[in-house]
């Protein structure tokens, strides 16, 4: 489980090893084996839901013509 | 324009260019700027972006131009059969000897011309599938960038700032600054849509823009806005004015959300619903692994209740068996044979017995053998007699008996049949 994987991604996986469990064709070792990686992805989600990452930004054209994307000052709005 | 005429005559005589170039001047001067309403047919379009076609009505023509740098104004599509109004100024064409109205402005009749213009845009996109819902993306569930084309200032890009906060937050926002209304808004919108489609990482856009009136919001009514949203490859999610506000971009978008505020909501899950979520996966996955431990628990259990494993000697006893059996039947058999052999043998020696020569001695008969001469002393076997043939007197005989036997010498020999 790299760090960069998406909350999106985990959860998909996730509910790909609930799926593969409810089926009832994994061995004992396997269906153990795939709980365990189940459980790594539930805490890695909900670890992520608790993270605040959020990045807003503006694209600004610069004198070149290129787009670059700066910091938006959300705080500029509110006032 | 001196009338250039001799007089000698009393007549006063025109060529034809003189007297047009005065029509021309008596009519150009009478109508600088007139409003014609009539019908408009023959239109044609010329590729040098001028418009012509007549305006009539029940009983009348007149020829009309719509020169490109008047009629690039003109939002609605001019068009046989409709009704319009006209703005220009009266012409006199000396080429065709023709009068005509040099249109400057033209406005539908009955309906604003917003109006109309969405109408016809609207039906014609319609027609050529823009709107059509196979072409429609799905809007990803959990975006991880959403890039906002907007107005950077305003309550529009605040309220959806404000519900982001409430929501998921492991996302990028990139908001691409574009005019939402007036002059360039929709070149602006476009270009923006393109540019976002070139940006890495973004999943979903959201053009966004608050309520106004029709006029407001026409830069989301432009072709070329709806070209860029059907041209997008990331789902675009129109978020125009308000919910009762319908524009071409909501219909050619992937989904139209009813607010700007709503786009937030729709594009990005509450956190509580994403726990909900996370809580009954892991619910689910407990509740499947508890499953699969009694699925082989209850096989263990029934391997374990198995005669195989219950009573493991169970099959080399009964092999053991199984040979012993077959051990007792080969005896019996053998001993049988015997027997049958030992009557056999036993029924031999009987018959054998009755066939047996010292029995009939037994019974008083006996045994003649000639002993040829000379031998008579040296005990060589002699032939039995069954003729008295060849048996002359003096010949040496032995007589076998039961109890012995008798060497004698024949005295006569008769020869007698016997019957």
């Amino acid at each position: 489980m790299t760090a960069e994987m998406k909350f999106e991604e985990a959860l998909k996986k996730l509910e790909r090893t609930v799926s593969d469990l409810e089926s009832g064709e994994l061995s004992l070792d396997d269906s153990l084996k795939r709980y365990e990686e189940g459980v790594k992805l539930a805490q890695f989600c909900s670890k992520k839901l608790e993270t605040a990452r959020r990045k807003v930004e503006i694209l600004v054209k610069t004198s070149g013509g290129k787009l670059e994307a700066k910091p938006f000052d959300e705080k500029a709005l509110e006032g | 324009m001196p009338s250039v005429n001799p007089v000698e005559t009393g007549r006063l005589i025109y060529s034809v260019t003189q007297i047009t170039r005065e029509i021309k001047v008596v009519l150009e001067s009478a109508f600088p700027q007139v409003w014609v309403e009539g019908e408009v047919s023959n239109f044609k379009l010329h590729s040098s972006g001028h418009m012509y076609f007549a305006l009539k009505d029940a009983e009348s023509v007149l020829n009309c131009a719509f020169f490109r740098g008047s009629n690039q104004g003109v939002k609605f599509q001019i068009k046989d059969g409709l009704k319009v109004l006209c703005f220009g100024r009266i012409g006199f064409y000396n080429k065709t000897g023709q009068a005509q109205l040099y249109v400057e402005k033209a406005e539908p009749k009955g309906v604003g011309e917003l109006q109309l213009a969405f109408e016809q845009l609207k039906e014609r996109l319609q027609k050529e599938g823009l709107f059509d819902q196979a072409h429609k993306r799905p809007i990803p569930m959990l975006p991880s960038k959403i890039g906002i084309v907007t107005s950077p200032t305003g309550a529009v890009i605040r309220d959806i700032l404000h519900i982001l906060r409430r929501r998921f937050n492991d996302i990028g926002i990139l908001i691409y600054p574009v005019k939402v209304q007036g002059e360039g808004a929709a070149g602006q919108i476009s270009e923006a849509i393109n540019d976002l489609n070139r940006i890495k990482d973004i999943d979903v856009l959201i053009l966004a823009r608050g309520g106004g009136s029709l006029e407001d919001l026409w830069a989301f009514n432009e072709e070329i806005v709806a070209r860029a949203i059907y041209d997008s490859d990331l789902p675009v999610i129109s978020a125009v004015g308000h919910e009762i506000d319908y524009t071409i971009a909501d219909f050619v978008a992937d989904l139209r959300a009813p607010t700007p505020s709503a786009a937030a909501e729709i594009v990005i899950a509450r956190k509580e619903d994403l726990s909900g979520k996370l809580d009954s996966l892991i619910k689910d996955m407990r509740s499947f692994l508890d499953n699969a431990v009694s699925l082989y628990e209850n096989r263990l259990a029934g391997i374990l209740e198995s005669r195989a494993f219950k009573y493991p000697l169970e099959m080399i006893e009964r092999y053991e068996q199984e040979i012993d059996d077959l051990c007792r039947r080969g005896d019996s058999h053998f001993s049988h044979s015997v027997e049958i052999r030992m009557e056999k043998l036993n029924s031999l020696i009987g018959k054998l017995d009755a066939l047996s020569p010292l029995a009939v001695l037994k019974r008083g008969y006996s045994i003649t053998l000639h002993i040829p001469r000379g031998k008579v002393l040296s005990g060589a076997k002699g032939k039995t007699l069954r003729d008295v043939k060849g048996i002359k007197t003096g010949d040496i005989i032995e007589t076998r008996l039961a109890g012995g036997r008798l060497t004698s010498e024949v005295k006569q020999v008769a020869k007698e049949e016997i019957e």
